[in-house]
């Protein structure tokens, strides 16, 4: 059972999950699709909202450190705001690194902190106010995510890329050894994956019929050198995870609906024998019409006029910290 | 008398492998993870009477220390088995970020570490790995130098938090440590008081030291004998006691002399106790292919190097 902390969304979020499981458990199938459009429709709307909330923070971020990684994060925005807000049966309060019988996220490509720090405050995991110390001298909120300050939220350090999918399955099978029914998500970059280390663990994954990982690759098509196709082309991305044994599913990223669909549709799939990944389509910068589709933003932070700009794009829905 | 009873022989490796069995059937969350190479880490006792804990990764050491690292998460105490080369420098900064700066509870297994791999040569021989490891923060690092030794600390490492390497070899050694020896992580095995010189000694070379104590002794020269197996935290005090008493130190080891316990105990006697100091172990060298014995001897890791060692050290005070 997700347990947000913002009031005029608690309601809702708390009761849906528990209706839509009974409707499973019931195979009403008919009900649960009824149900699910409904839900979705009206909580889509919502979810923009805190997405609109969560981008005015990530420029803000960075803009008051003049350094990180607004590209990536606001291209994710949707994704994060969906996962931690409406997909993972977590427990913002009383964080435990264990996470028994929780719903686990890992973030491999830990440079878009800044979208995870905004998601993991506002669904409350520790105070919201804290994100002004972002990147700052004795800061929890490291520039790229660690333990090792005690963040609650963080269960790995991440940001050397192609290391989270070979951590988290590590924690699916210690949950499946648990008999813990839960589901482990990680977050990769199209960059990333060209890491050797992603397709070790992707052999691994596929060979060990670890089926309660979700995981997701953001498709923007660009790196810190350009384009990825012209840094170092992935090919066919559906093909080669195909081949590597994985259920393959895609999405727009973009798209609140789509996002959520797209989620709900890949839980589904957990169970079968395979592991399952979701190509998310992204443009980088979403939500900021001059840092989007563009690699420039990718670690640089927006001056005084930016933010400006920025901020007059994304309406406050939340309070600004 | 300078005498330890020889009780046996048997490889290092094989201390690790009772061990892991040992600590599987008295902790059922301890699980073990293999590089594709069960036979040569002694790991197929552990396999056969825990198969759905045991994860064979294949030939895949960067996955396998990042899976090590997320199955800590959900309380699991993950050990991996690979050579030490595959352990450390091929997997540097998986260590360094998923299970170092993460702070998991991690124990990293390597064994066929230093010379004594032997014919295989300079590419799985590493010399280097002591200091990498002791250079992560919170790091532990231990080397023991027998069966029974490997098998105490491989225990002891199952019931400490945090994340340990532990270091062992192939070839087959003379089992001399005290089955009922107590294994205390960070604590120095004080193995002989005398009053000349003071030798310390990890790993394979603590037998060597032995024997070069004992031709030290038969010569009126009285030896305070150290073992210390967990180089990192290193007993700084059980070393400076000796140092002051004794005034001439040596150190004997099978890795670099950069990085590895010489280096190590020179910083803690500069700071503490400036004292004489001879170093036994390799001098900014790669191995080479050889058998265990004329490797040792040819890269002087030998007892009469450790006793050569011992009288230049003995010259130097004044």
């Amino acid at each position: 059972m997700a347990l947000c902390r913002s009031t005029w969304l608690s309601t809702l979020f708390n009761k849906a999950p528990t209706i839509a499981a009974s409707a499973f458990s019931r195979c009403n199938f008919a009900a649960l699709i009824a149900f699910s459009c409904l839900y979705i429709m009206k909580s889509t709307e919502e979810l923009s909202g805190i997405a609109q909330q969560v981008r005015r923070d990530i420029v803000r971020m960075v803009h008051a450190v003049n350094s990180g990684h607004p590209g990536g994060s606001l291209g994710c925005t949707d994704y994060f705001v969906a996962l931690y807000f409406h997909i993972l049966n977590h427990r913002p309060d009383g964080f435990d690194m264990n996470g028994h019988g929780e719903d686990l996220f890992f973030l491999s490509n830990g440079h878009i902190s800044p979208v995870w720090y905004s998601v993991l405050a506002r669904s409350g995991y520790f105070p919201v106010s804290e994100l002004a110390t972002f990147r700052k001298l004795d800061t929890r909120l490291q520039g790229h995510p660690t333990t090792h300050e005690g963040l609650p939220g963080i269960r790995v350090a991440s940001g050397s890329l192609g290391q989270g999918l070979s951590v988290a399955l590590g924690a699916a099978q210690a949950k499946k050894l648990n008999g813990d029914p839960s589901i482990v998500y990680t977050l990769h970059g199209d960059g990333e994956i060209q890491e050797g280390q992603i397709w070790e663990a992707a052999m691994y994954a596929a060979h060990h019929k670890i089926d309660n990982i979700i995981s997701t690759i953001d498709v923007n098509g660009q790196q810190i050198d350009g384009p990825t196709e012209k840094v170092m082309s992935l090919g066919n991305l559906r093909a080669k995870w195909e081949a590597f044994g994985w259920t393959v599913c895609e999405m727009e990223g973009n798209d609140m609906a789509e996002v959520l669909k797209g989620l709900t549709h890949a839980k589904s799939l957990t169970g079968q024998g395979k592991p399952i990944m979701i190509l998310m389509t992204t443009s980088m910068g979403k939500g900021v019409d001059f840092m989007e589709g563009t690699p420039k933003w990718h670690g640089v932070a927006p001056n005084d006029a930016e933010l400006a700009n920025a901020l007059g794009q994304l309406t406050e829905t939340l309070g600004d910290y | 008398m300078l005498n330890f009873e020889i009780t046996g022989s048997n490889d290092t490796r094989s201390g690790f492998g009772a061990g892991l069995l040992e600590a599987g059937k008295r902790n059922p969350n301890v699980v073990a993870l293999c590089a594709d190479l069960i036979g040569s880490l002694k790991m197929d006792a552990f396999l056969k009477e825990f198969p759905e804990r045991f994860f064979q990764v294949g030939i895949a050491e960067a996955n396998m220390m990042g899976v090590a690292a997320g199955l800590t998460i959900g309380g699991k105490i993950p050990f991996t088995g690979t050579f030490a080369n595959f352990s450390t420098g091929r997997v540097y900064d998986q260590i360094r970020q998923s299970i170092a700066y993460s702070g998991k509870n991690v124990k990293i297994c390597a064994s066929h570490a230093g010379l004594t791999l032997g014919e295989d040569g300079a590419t799985h021989q590493i010399l280097e790995d002591v200091g990498m490891m002791s250079m992560l923060p919170g790091m532990t690092v231990i080397n023991p130098c027998d069966y029974n030794q490997t098998k105490a600390a491989t225990l002891a490492i199952a019931d400490f938090e945090g994340p340990v390497y532990l270091r062992f070899g192939r070839p087959k050694v003379p089992i001399f440590v005290p089955a009922d020896e107590p294994f205390v992580i960070g604590k120095a095995w004080h193995m002989h008081h005398g009053k000349d010189v003071t030798i310390i000694a990890t790993g394979h070379l603590v037998w060597k030291a032995v024997e070069a104590a004992q031709q030290l002794e038969a010569e009126g020269i009285s030896v305070d004998l150290i073992n210390i197996h967990t180089i990192k935290p290193l007993d700084v005090d059980a070393i400076v006691k000796s140092a002051a008493q004794t005034g001439a130190v040596v150190t004997a080891e099978e890795h670099q002399l950069i990085g590895g316990l010489g280096s190590m105990v020179a910083q803690a006697l500069a700071v503490h106790q400036p004292t004489p100091l001879q170093m036994v172990g390799v001098n900014d060298s790669f191995g080479e292919s050889g058998t265990p014995e004329q490797l040792m001897k040819k890269y002087g890791l030998e007892s009469q190097d450790v006793y050569a060692a011992a009288k230049r050290v003995i010259a130097m005070k004044k």
